[in-house]
């Protein structure tokens, strides 16, 4: 199957006042067309970081070495007006926090027409239509109304929906979608999830859910990666990854999973200490400290994503011939 | 957005009934009076002179006097000038303060809000540091000792422009003095726009314009300026009292024919009724201009509303 995105030895680092950090570390992976890929970590694995590289949406002080392509298309140091091409038309995101994602100085309209306007050349009122039309499909109620509101005067799920009809206007290949749900209630994650399950089914395009909600990938996806201190430390289906994990990282996070059959007095399982600070990564393995199994070997060097079987990744010694 | 405006006109009345208070007060405290001389009058005549002006009442029935002929819009003659009423003077001052201070106030926002945005797009470059420096030392400078240097490069050393006067209104006559009141205030918004701007560019929207692929020019006039523009706005405010305050400088300092001088003048003449007038005239421009602020506040930011619901 042809990909849609395709990242190699991306590295990303922003430079500080305390030092350079090291938010993405020699990431490679692909994206397939029409699959939907799960990428899990805590704060800080970098797995946000690894796709504001790509789409040039880094803070000022980050720079991106490796490669990024869209459909064979270098994005990284792509000029500026064919980058916006492909954020625009050909790649979708949206974003952790609907309630500042939108601009609330703005009409809601104002912020969606102009989207159609600058790629599609769409006049105003086309590009209204067209609105109404995205808004209708997400699900939000009363979307005329809707239209012609600021974004302050809608909640935090409909903010959300906005963001994905938005993001689907120019029908994008990929879309990406950034902790998507982690702001929202409860109920609302549901709903969103839902919608972003149906857009999964509808649509002719990739997904990749930027997400440390384990069951939300179970739910949603087909493929997972699994980041720490901004490696892919495991990669595979989803089904794999679950019930055969072969990272202890992604072990840990399984079995710290809150349980709905466990016992009640039984404490919720932890991985031990911290995630390694990124200006200092240990030489070796920065998982190494937490890991109940490390040994010598996992101090001399950071372990290699090495294939297990076709599609099946893991950067562990554990797995290595010792 | 009207019955707030009016609601907000009529909260003023009050404050400037107090204004007007502390002002009566506080001029008579100064020592002196409008009709001392080096040369002693003859009692008699002082007599009369201090009847004709009500000033041999006791002050509790001046002050009630006084205000009685406000409240009916009647401000009083000037002490000094005695074919002129106030309101005469203010109002032959007017052309020459309006210039000045409209002049310096629209090139201090012009000015002000392209150095900052600039200054804010290209941070920590060479630009970026001039613009602040200058504009810092824009700040530095007080307006009293900018003046007289502008005055001393342009118009003595270089002869470029006229030192001071208001030559009939002639444009070259107005350069100096204005860039002296709009200095500081440009130097200031520019801090101000450069601050809020880099702050408004590191919000989670701009991010949103720049993934939905917009270009440049639209991310930042479009999704950006807006949001950095707002303490810019809420600073016009007390940017039109410091233009009024440094008029009254910068006309005494350039003989420039406006209303501030009139009130340096009154003030040390001891002209009480001039120096009331101007007062009240700059207070109630200051609290216009605070509410048309607001008001325009209103327009920029959608969140905030002045109707009651």
């Amino acid at each position: 199957m042809a990909s849609v995105l395709t990242v190699n030895a991306l590295n990303t680092r922003f430079s500080t006042p305390e030092g350079a950090v090291s938010a993405v570390n020699d990431v490679t992976f692909s994206v397939d067309a029409r699959e939907s890929v799960g990428v899990v970590g805590e704060s800080g694995s970098g797995k946000s970081q690894v796709f504001m590289s790509a789409l040039g949406l880094l803070a000022k002080n980050g720079q991106a070495h490796g490669s990024v392509q869209y459909a064979g298309d270098e994005m990284l140091g792509m000029p500026e007006t064919q980058l916006n091409r492909i954020r625009g038309v050909h790649i979708g995101m949206i974003f952790q926090d609907p309630m500042t994602s939108l601009n609330p100085y703005l009409r809601v309209v104002r912020q969606m027409t102009e989207v159609l306007v600058e790629h599609k050349g769409s006049t105003e009122q086309d590009a209204r239509a067209k609105s109404l039309q995205a808004l209708e499909s997400v699900g939000i109620p009363d979307p005329a109304k809707r239209l012609d509101q600021y974004p302050y005067e809608l909640s935090g799920g409909m903010r959300q929906r906005v963001m994905i009809a938005m993001a689907l206007l120019c029908e994008p290949q990929l879309l990406i979608a950034d902790e998507p749900t982690t702001a929202l209630d409860v109920t609302v994650q549901a709903q969103i999830l839902e919608l972003l399950a149906d857009l999964k089914r509808h649509h002719d395009m990739a997904i990749v859910l930027i997400t440390h909600d384990l069951g939300v990938v179970a739910g949603l996806c087909d493929r997972v990666l699994v980041m720490y201190a901004g490696r892919i430390v495991e990669q595979g289906t989803v089904r794999d990854v679950f019930y055969d994990p072969r990272h202890p990282y992604t072990l840990g996070l399984l079995e710290s999973m809150p349980r709905v059959d466990a016992a009640g007095d039984e404490a919720l399982a932890t991985i031990q200490g911290q995630p390694p600070n990124l200006q200092r990564l240990p030489r070796g393995c920065a998982f190494s400290e937490r890991c109940p199994l490390a040994w010598e070997r996992c101090d001399e060097a950071p372990p290699p994503l090495r294939e297990l079987a076709s599609g099946r990744y893991s950067a562990c010694y554990r797995d290595a011939p010792r | 957005m009207l019955a707030y405006a009016l609601r907000r006109l009529l909260v003023a009345v009050p404050t400037l009934f107090i204004i007007v208070t502390i002002a009566f007060f506080m001029i008579r405290i100064a020592p002196g009076g409008p009709f001392d001389r080096e040369r002693a009058i003859p009692p008699e005549i002082e007599k009369n002179i201090l009847a004709a002006y009500d000033l041999d009442l006791p002050l509790w029935q001046q002050y009630l006097k006084y205000v009685g002929g406000v409240l009916q819009g009647d401000f009083g003659p000037s002490y000094k000038y005695r074919d002129f009423t106030v309101l005469d003077l203010i109002a032959s001052g007017l052309p020459a303060s309006l210039q000045l201070g409209g002049i310096a106030i629209v090139l201090a926002v012009l000015f002000g809000i392209t150095a900052g945005t600039f200054a804010a797009l290209s941070q920590n470059s060479r630009y970026d540091y001039l613009i602040m420096a200058g504009a810092m030392t824009g700040i530095a400078i007080p307006n009293f000792v900018m003046a007289p240097l502008l005055t001393l490069v342009f118009g003595v050393y270089l002869s470029l422009l006229p030192v001071a006067g208001w030559g009939d209104g002639a444009l070259a006559n107005k350069i100096l003095p204005v860039i002296a009141l709009a200095l500081p205030q440009i130097a200031y918004i520019a801090r101000l726009t450069r601050g809020s701007m880099i702050e408004t560019l590191s919000q989670n929207y701009v991010r949103t314009a720049r993934a939905k692929g917009l270009r440049e020019r639209i991310v930042i006039v479009r999704h950006a300026l807006r949001g950095a523009l707002l303490p810019v706005v809420s600073y016009l405010g007390p940017a039109t009292a410091q233009i009024i305050t440094g008029s009254v400088v910068i006309e005494t300092i350039f003989d420039f024919p406006g209303i501030g001088r009139h009130f340096v003048q009154g003030a040390l003449n001891r002209d009480y009724t001039v120096v009331m007038g101007v007062m009240i005239f700059y207070a109630t421009l200051i609290i216009l201009f605070n509410l048309l602020v607001d008001l325009a506040y209103a327009l920029l930011d959608p969140k905030v509303k002045y109707e009651q619901r």
